[in-house]
């Protein structure tokens, strides 16, 4: 026996077996009652949402060029928007469906027999990973056509093309945002190996981002840019400093990238300055191209995120050995 | 050669769990990897699967790296691992085209290879019902049938007798058997040795990660126990029996039990014995020759490396 003298590369393709991995999980996600349970909550949630903010809005129907996307934020008072539902549910969604993604396979005892099959770990972790997205793309799609669809029923109103256009990267946004969910809940699967551990700590973690880290940003933005009475511009170092801050948590990225993308209004997502308003048409609606590119910075984080907790899951899955 | 290793070793931070193994077996070969638990079997096959990574020393599988080359190695080797899972809530049916799937198998010669593979471990009949309400024994058969259905060159199956009753386990062994007819080389590993020596063309026995004892079962019963004729005796009365059998030139040992005696000799030597006992005036009940067993070659190989030590 002699040592090979071809190159240490592996041999083949990473993505043998992808998309059998991928089917079967989508079969899995789309028939189980975990899903079942998720469609009907988003489902009511969203319906109640719209019918809601249609109501207010059938009133105020003349005055507004972008109706389709008022439908979509507009609130009213004891139930949240449309898209505060989604940013609640969302995650919880994404969750639900990645907790238990490789430690599941570990459990039922299943892991090494899959493995022993000519594929590599990458095609069954970006198998179960795609497979995550494209359920939650399929409900939101779904969504997303009954939200236009009731508009129209509620408000009579076409939407222009730039509203849809609108709204479609609205849907990318909020994939991203998803994903990142989902690439939490991957880690996590990997790295406990019991489903309820994981399940409890990816929820630990969206509750960490949800409640507490506008609380801890503000402390270290105190810390870190103490406000001083006498010195005016210690203030807005203080805004920025909490914006950054706030900025590291994945639900800020996505609130920036909704409201630039749905408020064609919205100029700056910081702080203005009375200077920088000079010569302003304020309230004037900016074109669509300028507004994606106010949201471009939070929708490239959000998918850098995303890619970044995919890798985080590789490496660690990767390492991990297949023997319980 | 089918299957070869070098100098092979696995270490889990300081504890090793295989060290300098060195193994080979041929074409068309039963394999048994034999050892108590804990003994480094399963780390062995998980290394000559490539799936997981050896510490040192070499490993070839069909001529082919499991680390570099581990596509072309899984999709001629089959593996049943020791505790097989299967996805519940899916059939037998959907549970083996999933595996099909993943060994890119066009699916009109998957149906003919699974509907061939159910039929041979009789599970035709249910396999269309969930794998959960499936007993441990129709889901080891399930497992061999996943095996069997890539058509393999080499079959790795880890303690397929654990779990089993007597039947079922005899049953599974056979089916075993019946692979090595189709030029199949199995390796197999596990802790049961009686159960397994039967179908076993070589064992090796696996001692706190290092193969011990390699060969035959005949061999080593021969070489451990040194009398390969072990020969059981009950008589009435027993004094006195044991130094006149001790005095036959051919009985190396005589072991005093609780209904009778055990020789053991160099040859078969129930007439000369039977005389003996007759001759010293006893009642003759019954004289066995017994099969050496595995278990016996094991545990009388660790108590002689004890006294050694």
């Amino acid at each position: 026996m002699q040592r090979s003298s071809t190159s240490r590369r592996r041999e083949g393709s990473p993505w043998t077996g992808l998309w059998a991995v991928f089917f079967k999980e989508m079969a899995d996600h789309l028939s189980s009652t975990r899903m079942r349970i998720l469609e009907v909550l988003i489902l009511l949630s969203a319906v109640g949402a719209v019918y809601a903010g249609a109501q207010t809005l059938r009133q105020t129907i003349s005055e507004d060029p972008f109706l389709l996307l008022r439908v979509f934020t507009a609130a009213q008072d004891p139930l949240p928007s449309f898209v505060a539902f989604l940013s609640f549910f969302l995650p919880l969604a994404a969750i639900a469906l990645g907790f238990d993604a490789i430690n599941g396979e570990y459990n039922r005892n299943t892991l090494s027999r899959i493995l022993a099959q000519p594929i590599y770990r990458d095609a069954l972790l970006w198998g179960k990973f795609l497979a995550g997205l494209a359920t939650i793309a399929l409900i939101l799609l779904a969504l997303f056509l009954l939200v236009v669809g009731l508009s129209l029923i509620f408000l009579g109103v076409p939407p222009s093309s730039e509203e849809v256009a609108r709204a479609l990267l609205f849907l990318l946004a909020t994939l991203a945002y998803t994903g990142v969910w989902l690439g939490i809940a991957l880690v996590t699967s990997v790295l406990f190996r019991s489903a309820a551990t994981s399940a409890l700590a990816a929820i630990a973690v969206w509750l960490f981002f949800a409640l507490f880290w506008g609380i801890i940003a503000q402390l270290l933005a105190q810390a870190v840019a103490p406000f001083d009475p006498f010195d005016p511009e210690s203030e807005l170092r203080q805004t920025e400093a909490l914006l950054a801050f706030s900025r590291l948590s994945p639900n800020t990225l996505y609130a920036e990238a909704i409201q630039a993308l749905l408020n064609p209004g919205v100029r700056s997502l910081g702080p203005v300055l009375i200077s920088q308003l000079e010569g302003a048409l304020l309230g004037s609606p900016l074109p669509l191209g300028q507004s994606f590119l106010l949201a471009w910075p939070q929708l490239t984080g959000l998918i850098a995120l995303t890619i970044g907790l995919f890798a985080v899951a590789y490496v660690l899955f990767q390492r991990r050995e297949v023997r319980a | 050669m089918v299957i070869e290793t070098q100098g092979l070793t696995k270490r889990y931070g300081r504890v090793v769990a295989v060290e300098g193994l060195e193994l080979r077996i041929e074409a068309g070969e039963v394999y048994g990897l034999l050892g108590p638990n804990g003994s480094g079997k399963t780390t062995t096959i998980l290394m000559l699967l490539g799936l997981t990574e050896p510490s040192a020393g070499q490993v070839r599988v069909l001529g082919l790296d499991p680390v570099r080359e581990p596509l072309s190695l899984k999709r001629q080797v089959g593996y049943l691992p020791d505790s097989v899972g299967f996805y519940g809530e899916m059939t037998a049916w959907e549970n083996l085209s999933y595996i099909a799937r993943l060994n890119g198998l066009p699916p009109a010669l998957a149906k003919a290879r699974m509907e061939r593979v159910l039929e041979r471990m009789g599970l035709a009949e249910v396999a269309h019902r969930p794998v959960g309400a499936f007993s441990r024994g129709m889901r080891q058969r399930l497992g061999l049938a996943e095996v069997l259905l890539k058509e393999p060159k080499v079959v790795i199956l880890d303690e397929p007798t654990l779990g089993l009753d007597p039947e079922a386990a005899q049953e599974f062994l056979k089916m075993i058997q019946s692979l090595k007819s189709e030029g199949i080389t199995v390796l197999l590993s596990s802790h049961l040795l009686h159960q397994v020596q039967a179908i076993c063309d070589r064992v090796g026995l696996f001692h706190k990660g290092r193969l011990v004892l390699e060969g035959r079962v005949e061999e080593l019963a021969q070489r451990v126990l040194g009398g390969a004729y072990r020969i059981r005796l009950e008589a009435t009365p027993l004094q006195g029996l044991a130094e006149r059998l001790q005095a036959l030139p051919e009985v190396s040992r005589v072991q005093a039990e609780a209904q009778g005696l055990r020789l053991e000799a160099t040859q078969d030597i129930r007439p000369q014995v039977a005389r003996a006992v007759l001759e010293a005036g006893a009642a003759l009940q019954s004289l066995v020759l017994e099969q050496p067993s595995l278990d016996e070659v094991y545990a009388r190989y660790f108590q002689e490396v004890r006294h050694a030590a």
